[in-house]
């Protein structure tokens, strides 16, 4: 049976992890290649890197990143961040990264998704959705790290990303993005049941509990967490055994 | 120095599965290479493959190598990874593209609206870690054991001709077979180089195996 995974998010930002609330207020939390290796250790099913690094100059630091992690930590890798055209998944794959995700590119020029699972694949082709719920019922996309609303519905876009040959969402609430009062249950089920690829929870986890209501409840297939992880609050293995006793099934490691 | 030759047929990403045979065989000597010659004075060969069907099978008519990988799947250890075992069927139906056909068989996409026993629609591609039954014994299994989960990534797959061929299945939600094995091949459909512990030990069985059953 396939497991439900767990996957820590790395912000990344100048070839360091940082953290904050909103996608404001920054914190340090590490070196990358430290904390993936902690991470795996603890039997992390997946590595998310997001680059959030603003200079063009600096960008060379994550291709040396997903260098030096991909050599000594030996699960799969997902990087995002400044993707611009379909052309830029290549160094990223080159250097290690097994999935490339694709925001705001996205939503400037849908066909990117097309042209990428043209020539990757889909399996290495994630849609970052970024939404908030701007009225009652309706979930707005967001793009350029939040700060930008789209008027496109989150769903609609979710259907759309699927047709064009994404290979799985990663849907973050940016409502719930570092508030640590749950997922948006709501607005992951709702895109879980409309498309038929992988959707990863993003977004608000700030116990072990919202963990397995983003799979229970949620219909999540994967659930990406970061400071709950990166400060030691809990460890992975501790994550898996909430979600095994709630009956939902993981890979159990060591 | 023994000599693991990975296939570049100029489709990228290689360097996840050298870093991996390199981790689990540091006295061996692992190329990534455009050569047929290289291949073939190999010792061992990995064609790896994680690409769309239609533009990977371009890209290796286009390599030259061909002829190389042929003869390297006929005489000495080999290692199908993902589409690179995909590949070593007839046909894929991933863009109605012909393949190597070295066994008999087609290349097949899950189809739409599976479920699983509890009713949820299961989601393809098939993505994440799955338990994999080892269907015989092969040197490749190794150290392994039997239900380990494995990393998959994939909306085709192996739908050989001959039962025998099958080394190991999954279950998404019907048995697939995600390994074959046949003399001196073996090939799987999940990837070692990111399975973790489980994958690293598949190769670095590969890397010391003689080709033997």
């Amino acid at each position: 049976m396939l497991a439900r995974r767990i996957i820590p998010c790395l912000d990344i930002k100048d070839g360091r992890v940082v953290k904050g609330v909103n996608f404001v207020g920054l914190r340090d939390a590490g070196d990358p290649v430290e904390v993936a290796r902690r991470y795996n250790e603890q039997g992390a099913d997946e590595l998310c890197f997001l680059d959030i690094t603003a200079s063009v100059e600096r960008r060379g630091l994550l291709f040396d990143l997903i260098e030096r992690v991909s050599a000594e930590v030996f699960i799969p890798l997902t990087v995002g961040g400044g993707v611009k055209t379909a052309d830029d998944l290549r160094p990223l794959l080159n250097a290690g990264a097994d999935k490339v995700s694709i925001n705001t590119a996205g939503v400037n020029d849908p066909s990117i998704f097309d042209q990428a699972a043209h020539f990757y694949g889909s399996q290495c082709v994630v849609a970052a959705i970024d939404a908030k719920q701007t009225r009652p019922g309706f979930f707005e996309v967001f793009i350029h790290g939040g700060r930008t609303p789209t008027g496109k519905d989150a769903i609609a876009w979710a259907r759309e990303v699927e047709a064009r040959g994404a290979g799985e969402i990663l849907l973050t609430s940016m409502d719930r993005d570092g508030a640590k009062t749950g997922y948006d249950l709501a607005l992951t089920r709702a895109v879980a049941d409309a498309v038929s690829i992988p959707v990863i929870a993003s977004g608000g986890v700030g116990t072990l509990d919202h963990l397995v209501e983003g799979i229970t409840m949620g219909g999540a297939d994967a659930v990406l967490a970061a400071s709950i992880f990166h400060y030691d609050q809990h460890t992975i293995g501790e994550a898996k055994a909430a979600l095994a006793a709630a009956g939902v099934p993981v890979r159990m490691t060591g | 120095m023994p000599v693991i030759a990975i296939v570049d047929y100029g489709m990228g990403n290689l360097r996840s599965v050298a870093k991996a045979l390199a981790h689990v065989a540091p006295a061996q000597r692992v190329v990534i290479t455009t050569s047929a010659a290289e291949i073939e004075a190999a010792d061992r060969v990995v064609l790896p493959g994680q690409a769309a069907m239609p533009e990977s099978m371009a890209a290796l008519e286009r390599s030259g190598l061909r002829a190389a990988i042929e003869r390297a799947f006929r005489e000495k250890p080999f290692f199908g990874v993902c589409l690179g075992m995909q590949m070593l069927l007839e046909r894929s139906e991933e863009g109605a593209t012909p393949a190597l056909g070295l066994y008999p068989g087609r290349v097949r996409r899950f189809a739409r609206e599976l479920r699983d026993r509890s009713g949820h629609v299961l989601k393809v591609p098939h993505m994440g870690w799955n338990a994999v039954r080892q269907t015989r014994t092969h040197p490749c299994w190794q150290g392994v054991a039997d239900g380990a989960a494995f990393y998959f990534a994939h909306s085709y797959y192996c739908a050989p001709e001959e039962a025998d061929l099958v080394a190991g299945t999954a279950d998404y939600p019907n048995p697939i077979p995600v390994a074959l094995a046949c003399a001196n091949v073996f090939a799987v459909q999940f990837h070692p180089e990111k399975s973790a512990e489980a994958g690293l030990r598949v190769l670095a069985n590969f890397a010391h195996w003689d080709g033997r059953l």
